[in-house]
C-alpha cells in the first residue's frame, strides 16, 4: 500500500483545519474590535 | 470581628459578575494580548513550516511503519493540544469559581472550540495512520474511545456554555462541567496501560523515548509551533469576546439612558 496518499491526507487535514481556525478567529476578532 | 448580616456584600453574585467585566483588568490583559497575538502567530507559522519540512524530507522512514511514521509529527501535537486544551478549561474554571474572575470564564470559552478541533484532528489523523499501519480506520480501543469521548465532552461544554450565556446564567454550571471533565485526562493517558488493545504504549516519556533521535527531532519543533498557533487562536477569541462584551455593555447603557429620558 502506497503510504504517501495517507501522509498527504493527514497533513492536509491538520494544516487545513488549523488554517481555518486561525482565519475564523482572526476575522471574528477584526469584526468585533472594529 | 464577627461577620454579621451587614458584612455581606451589598450586590448579589449574579449582579457582581457583569460589574466585574468592567473592572477585572481587561485593559491590562489587552495591553499584553495585542502585541503577543502576532508574535505567537508568526512564530507558530515559522516553526510549523520548519517542522513540516524536517518531518517530510529530513528524517528517515521507520523500519516497521515506513513513511507513515511522518503522521506522528502532526498527530502527537493534535493529541497534546486536545488534552492540554481541556486542562486549560479546567484551570480557568477553577480560577473562575475561586476568584470569580470573568477573564477566566472568557479564557475557558475561548479554548473550547480550538480544543475540540484539535481533538477531532487527533482522531482523524489517527484513523488515517491506522488504515495503512493497523489495516483499519477505527477500533473501539481504550485510547481511541477515550479520545472520542473527550471530543464529545468538548461539544457538550460548548453547548452548555452557549446555553448558559443565552439564558443569563452566572457561568458556574459550565465551570463545574469543565472541572468534572478532567476525569477523562488520566483515563486517556493511562488507557494504553490499563487496556492492552490496539494502540501502542507510550513512546515518549518525560526523560526517555523509545523513538530513535534521528526520527524524533522534528517533533518538539512541531509541538512548539502548534502550541504557539493554539495560543494565538485563544488570544484572538478572548479579544473577540471582550470586544463583544464591551459593545453589549455600551448598547445596554444607551438603552438605559434612552429609557430614563422617556420616563
Amino acid at each position: 500500500m502506497n503510504p504517501w496518499p495517507f501522509v498527504t491526507a493527514a497533513y492536509a487535514v491538520t494544516l487545513g483545519g488549523t488554517a481555518l481556525l486561525l482565519l475564523a478567529a482572526w476575522r471574528a476578532m477584526r469584526k468585533a474590535e472594529k | 470581628m464577627r461577620r454579621g448580616r451587614d458584612a455581606r456584600p451589598a450586590i448579589s453574585y449574579r449582579r457582581a459578575v457583569p460589574a466585574l467585566h468592567a473592572f477585572a483588568n481587561p485593559a491590562r490583559f489587552l495591553k499584553i494580548a495585542r502585541p503577543l497575538t502576532p508574535i505567537l502567530l508568526w512564530l507558530g507559522i515559522a516553526l510549523v513550516m520548519v517542522g513540516c519540512w524536517a518531518g517530510l524530507t529530513q528524517t528517515p522512514a521507520d523500519y516497521l511503519q515506513g513513511e507513515t511514521v511522518r503522521i506522528m509529527y502532526i498527530h502527537v501535537p493534535a493529541a497534546w493540544l486536545g488534552m492540554g486544551g481541556w486542562s486549560g478549561i479546567a484551570l480557568s474554571s477553577i480560577a473562575f469559581l475561586v476568584w470569580r474572575h470573568p477573564l477566566a470564564e472568557i479564557a475557558a470559552r475561548a479554548i473550547a472550540l480550538p480544543g475540540a478541533a484539535f481533538a477531532a484532528i487527533c482522531l482523524l489523523t489517527g484513523a488515517i495512520w491506522g488504515r495503512p499501519t493497523w489495516g483499519t480506520w477505527w477500533q473501539w480501543d481504550g485510547r481511541l474511545t477515550s479520545m472520542l469521548l473527550l471530543f464529545f465532552v468538548y461539544l457538550g461544554y460548548i453547548a452548555l456554555s452557549d446555553a448558559d450565556r443565552e439564558r443569563g446564567g452566572d457561568g458556574r454550571v459550565p465551570a463545574l462541567y469543565g472541572i468534572a471533565g478532567t476525569v477523562l485526562l488520566p483515563i486517556i493517558r493511562y488507557s494504553v496501560v490499563w487496556w492492552n488493545t490496539l494502540h501502542q504504549g507510550a513512546s515518549i516519556g518525560l526523560t526517555r523515548s523509545s523513538i530513535d533521535a534521528s526520527i524524533l527531532w522534528p517533533l518538539p519543533i512541531m509541538l512548539a509551533g502548534f502550541t504557539c498557533l493554539f495560543a494565538a487562536i485563544v488570544l484572538m477569541r478572548m479579544r473577540t469576546f471582550l470586544a463583544r462584551a464591551k459593545a453589549e455593555a455600551r448598547l445596554r447603557r444607551k438603552a438605559g439612558g434612552a429609557a430614563g429620558a422617556v420616563a
